[in-house]
């Protein structure tokens, strides 16, 4: 036997609701995230991820009261990441009952802020978030390029070794999400997957496109330790997690 | 009857407020402290722990926590480790080339899990229970949920010596196989993390109160 592939259900969260939009535009409402995170938790979810997208302070104190609420009774790991700028804020995520935070462009921005935090916390604590996307300029030598700002800005930097930096820093886990895929429900971008996965051995959660159980076995092909979304659990059927969970186990993967 | 009142170790571990909802959800009072006296008198401890292990057990030390915990071992009062509250309970830890004392109740050491799988060993995992385990009564072939770089990847305990029943030992696999929990008469310990292990997790929990 060996380690299952994780299946975690993200819920962005903007306000105190979930919400779900196509390449981080268009945003509706997908529900209650307490409400969720049970409902996912009941149906076999292995982890559950929050992602804040929302950016004023007032918004952050109801993230905070939503991770609380979740943490109570939901007894699962809960990764909670938007707006992670400090060992601070990494802290307050920790009291309300995180186990994990994510960082994005914070970390870009100043990657000594990795070392920071998992000088302090450990490296299971913190997971590089990074939304990559394919492009054509030749300065960005793997051709993947690490964007900000939801996917709108482009930083010129090669999403494969920054991969493998975060890793060095500290990083225990990478959320891979490929913007040209999110939210087209069309598949992961399995090249991108391989790309990561051959310049790093910490854990690789796959994020970004998937729309059908079929699409996930080649993410975990492509070297994904666990897969991650959002749309097709939110508007999709009550037994998607176990439907996606079959696909990969009929693939040859252990689940849960 | 009663509820069990169990202590939650608190001397800044990272997230414990599941493990204290946790045990409370299956029949605990729980009460988070770092009182001497009521570390003493609860019918069971719980020594959580994230993070390095020589920081973990700096953390206790400068508590006294280690005293504590010998203390209710000599008479017979449960204690149940988690994750690096596990991993200190064995004689030393080595990480990144520097070794530092853990508290040697167990004989070995927590080293590096193999390189050439990935690592932290992060999310569900088996386990091959011990015969007769308490603990895994019941759940015997659930997952558990894991989060470690490092871990007691040998055993070597003296069992040539009759009057001592030997602990029994459940193990799992990530590279190599390694420790994956010990029961122990007073003493228990997981690496894994029952608090977020979901069903499987609360019901050993809910074994662990029952055998207070």
């Amino acid at each position: 036997m060996s380690l299952a592939v994780r299946v975690i259900p993200c819920l962005d969260v903007d306000a105190g609701r979930v919400v779900k939009g196509v390449n981080f535009e268009n945003l509706r409402d997908a529900g209650d995230p307490v409400e969720l995170a049970h409902r996912y938790n009941d149906a076999g979810a292995d982890e559950l991820t929050f992602l804040d997208v929302t950016a004023s302070s007032a918004d952050r104190e109801t993230t905070y009261d939503v991770v609380t609420q979740t943490a109570e009774e939901v007894f699962i790991p809960l990764t909670v990441g938007g707006g992670v700028r400090t060992q601070e804020d990494v802290a307050a995520l920790l009291r309300c009952g995180a186990d994990k935070a994510s960082i994005n462009t914070a970390a870009v921005t100043r990657p000594e802020v990795i070392d920071e935090i998992t000088g302090r916390f450990g490296s299971q604590v913190l997971v590089l978030s990074l939304d990559a996307r394919r492009t054509e300029d030749l300065g960005v030598a793997s051709g993947f390029e690490v964007t900000t700002h939801g996917g709108r800005r482009g930083t010129g930097i090669d999403a494969i070794s920054w991969c493998r930096e975060a890793a060095e820093r500290g990083v225990g886990e990478i959320l891979l999400n490929s913007i040209d895929a999110d939210g087209t429900q069309n598949g992961f971008d399995v090249e991108m997957i391989r790309a990561v996965r051959h310049v790093t051995t910490v854990p690789l959660i796959a994020s970004g496109g998937a729309g059908r159980p079929e699409h996930f076995p080649a993410a975990i092909d492509a070297g994904a330790d666990a897969v991650l979304a959002a749309s097709m659990f939110h508007f999709g059927p009550v037994d998607m997690i176990a439907q996606v969970k079959e696909a990969i186990r009929a693939a040859g993967h252990p689940v849960r | 009857m009663a509820k069990p009142e169990v202590v939650v170790l608190d001397y800044g571990s990272g997230n414990v407020h599941s493990a204290v909802r946790a045990l409370e959800r299956v029949g605990a009072q729980v009460t988070l402290t770092r009182d001497t006296q009521q570390v003493l008198d609860a019918d069971g401890l719980v020594v959580p722990g994230v993070g390095a292990f020589a920081a973990v057990m700096e953390a206790l030390t400068s508590i006294d926590a280690p005293r504590w915990i010998g203390r209710r071992v000599a008479g017979g009062r449960p204690v149940l480790g988690i994750c690096v509250g596990h991993q200190i309970l064995f004689e030393r830890g080595v990480e990144h080339g520097i070794a530092a004392e853990g508290m040697g109740e167990w004989p070995g050491e927590v080293t590096a899990l193999p390189q050439d799988v990935v690592v932290p060993h992060m999310g569900w995992n088996t386990v091959r229970p011990a015969r007769d385990s308490v603990l895994f009564d019941g759940i015997e072939d659930e997952r558990f949920y894991f989060v470690h770089s490092y871990a007691v990847q040998e055993w070597g305990f003296d069992q040539t010596v009759d009057a001592m029943s030997a602990p029994k030992v459940t193990w799992s696999h990530h590279g190599a196989d390694f420790i994956a929990a010990v029961e122990n008469g007073p003493l228990a310990a997981t690496q894994f993390h029952p608090e977020k292990s979901g069903d499987a997790g609360m019901q050993l929990l809910k074994n662990w109160i029952e055998s207070l």
